[in-house]
């Protein structure tokens, strides 16, 4: 009862905060929305008990990314994009679609929930603490994948460096 | 009532413990701004504040009475959303995170109900305080854009940019003592410090494990008076130049829940610093028959207190200085008195040598400012960038190495 109740409050939010990023004429504002959708996406992680999953997300997302995005739009005349014209002319177009594609989804979900294979979940403290079962897996089974990603990074991090600046 | 206390945890437990320790701590708030004034004006051969109780004790009473009252004005072509989103924002944040600060080992039962001395122990407290950390950038980011103004824009930059830099610093230079406890749980931080060198030095994270983190503990701690815009990296509020920074437009009780976000984060890292490398709670002398003493020292160090004010305090100044001096005095000794009953020995010992702990860290805080001049903007970032986080990622691998040697 309390987790649905806490799982709704969660996915609301994170729906109307998601809506509110895309019609606020203020940049700043929509940044701060967005950031509540991630927020509300993080909670939803926790309620289902994924311990690093949910503080992942605050920190990369919500404490990372988003920090530079509201640093970058703080530097950015806001009186040019007030006078702009927010939507396309097709907007109404792709609402359409998105209903449409809305409606098939619940109708596929609900005629097909039967086949759809919903275990119970675990209870709670069965659970192993998630931040070191993920530390686990990725050291041991995924080091490769891990470590390619990583060198990835730095590549872009190196190449985004020699880009910005003038003189090495 | 222990029937209920079990059905309802949340309701009898928690919430109980949440309004006290929010209590205890926006108390400790105004008395810190008490605590910095007169320590910084001892330093400058002052008497700082003298005037409002004895010794100026009442001034935070008075400051906050003053913050209360003043104009709460809103500057013009401000976003008055923002505005007030950003003190908020800033306040929650930093008083959320003493929630997961484990405050001594014993639990103590309410009503049948056994829980521990902090408001909530997860697996991931330290990570839920680096994200703590990582969101409080919005208060002082948003009130510098949201204030309409120059100075407080550019201050907001400013510090927006400097607590990014040395999040990084701040979050490399503790993984060597996660690396030793193996878990971001504090409290089994803690308990990983446990045991003595030589029968008398303790093996805490500052001198003990495979690896001593003296190096990690001196870059956390310059990284964390940077994070929380404190002196000499409050170049945020650098008066000469910006006014004061991101909060010039603010006024009244919003500049004041400003000043108490920054006086809360002090606390929090104050409480980190103590966990992560200084033992948390553990006493620094060893639990063998020989010290048997040290279990008195809470007491002793109250009762003294408690004599000292009594015996200051009838030749105070004012009439009231005489009544309230010898009262406080009395307090502290009953306070003593109590602690040498037996199971009440027991309990105090964790939370009196944390906040012994904590409160040297805070004197540091204030010793810091009371002494260095603030950096310039570039050597500040150089300071961040080019010698902090080589050296902690250095502290990293030089740690990891240790580890895997030790436990071959």
């Amino acid at each position: 009862m309390l987790d649905q109740i806490v799982f709704y409050f969660f996915a609301v939010l994170a729906v109307i905060s998601a809506v509110m990023v895309v019609t606020r004429r203020n940049v700043v504002q929509s940044a701060i929305f967005l950031i509540t959708a991630l927020l509300a996406t993080a909670g939803i992680f926790l309620q289902l008990h994924a311990e690093f999953l949910f503080i992942v997300q605050v920190i990369l997302y919500a404490g990372g990314i988003m920090v530079l995005f509201v640093f970058v739009i703080m530097l950015v005349s806001l009186d040019v994009s007030l006078n702009q014209v927010q939507f396309n002319r097709q907007w109404w177009l792709g609402l359409l679609l998105a209903l449409v594609l809305g409606a098939q989804l619940t109708i596929a979900v609900a005629v097909g929930r039967a086949g759809l294979p919903l275990g119970e979940p675990a209870p709670a403290k069965m659970l192993e603490p998630s931040t070191q079962l993920v530390g686990r897996v990725l050291f041991s089974e995924y080091v490769l994948p891990f470590e390619i990603a990583s060198i990835l990074l730095l590549v872009a991090m190196i190449g985004a460096v020699v880009m910005a600046k003038k003189k090495i | 009532m222990n029937e209920f206390a079990s059905q309802h945890p949340i309701l009898v437990v928690a919430l109980p413990k949440i309004v006290v320790l929010l209590l205890v701590l926006l108390t400790s708030l105004a008395y810190l701004t008490w605590f910095e004034r007169k320590v910084v004006a001892h330093i400058q051969s002052r008497w700082g504040p003298y005037r409002v109780g004895p010794h100026g004790l009442l001034q935070p009473l008075a400051d906050g009475v003053k913050f209360l009252f003043k104009e709460d004005v809103t500057p013009a072509g401000a976003d008055k959303f923002v505005y007030f989103l950003a003190p908020f924002l800033s306040l929650s944040l930093a008083i959320t995170s003493i929630a997961v600060i484990p405050f001594g080992p014993k639990e103590f039962t309410v009503f049948g109900q056994p829980t521990p001395l902090a408001i909530t122990n997860l697996n991931i407290g330290l990570l839920v305080l680096f994200a703590i950390t990582s969101m409080g950038v919005y208060g002082v980011a948003l009130a510098g854009w949201s204030s309409n103004s120059k100075y407080p824009l550019l201050g907001g930059l400013r510090s927006s940019a400097q607590m990014i830099s040395y999040e990084l610093a701040l979050t490399m230079s503790v993984v060597g003592v996660i690396l030793m406890a193996g878990t971001f749980n504090l409290s089994e931080i803690v308990m990983s410090q446990q045991g003595f060198h030589w029968g008398f030095l303790p093996r805490w994270n500052l001198i003990g494990g495979p690896m001593p983190q003296l190096l990690g503990f001196l870059l956390f701690f310059t990284a964390a008076v940077a994070e929380t815009n404190r002196a000499p990296f409050d170049l945020a509020e650098a008066e000469s130049e910006l006014v004061a920074g991101f909060h010039t437009e603010y006024a009244s009780f919003k500049f004041a829940m400003f000043f108490m976000a920054e006086y809360s984060s002090m606390i929090t890292v104050s409480c980190l610093a103590t966990i992560l490398f200084f033992g948390g709670w553990l006493s620094p002398f060893p639990q063998t028959a020989a010290f048997a003493w040290a279990h008195y020292i809470p007491a002793a160090a109250f009762a003294l207190a408690g004599l000292a004010l009594i015996f200051y305090g009838i030749r105070y100044l004012t009439m009231f200085g005489r009544v309230v001096l010898p009262v406080l005095g009395v307090v502290l000794g009953a306070l003593a008195l109590l602690f040498i009953r037996p199971g009440v020995t027991e309990f105090v010992q964790g939370p009196f040598w944390f906040l012994l702990k904590v409160v040297f860290f805070l004197f540091v805080y204030v010793w810091v400012r009371g002494t260095l001049p603030r950096l310039r903007y570039d050597q500040l970032m150089g300071f961040g960038w080019k010698l902090l986080l080589p050296l902690s990622i250095l502290n990293v691998v030089i740690t990891s190495l240790a580890i895997v040697l030790t436990q071959r």
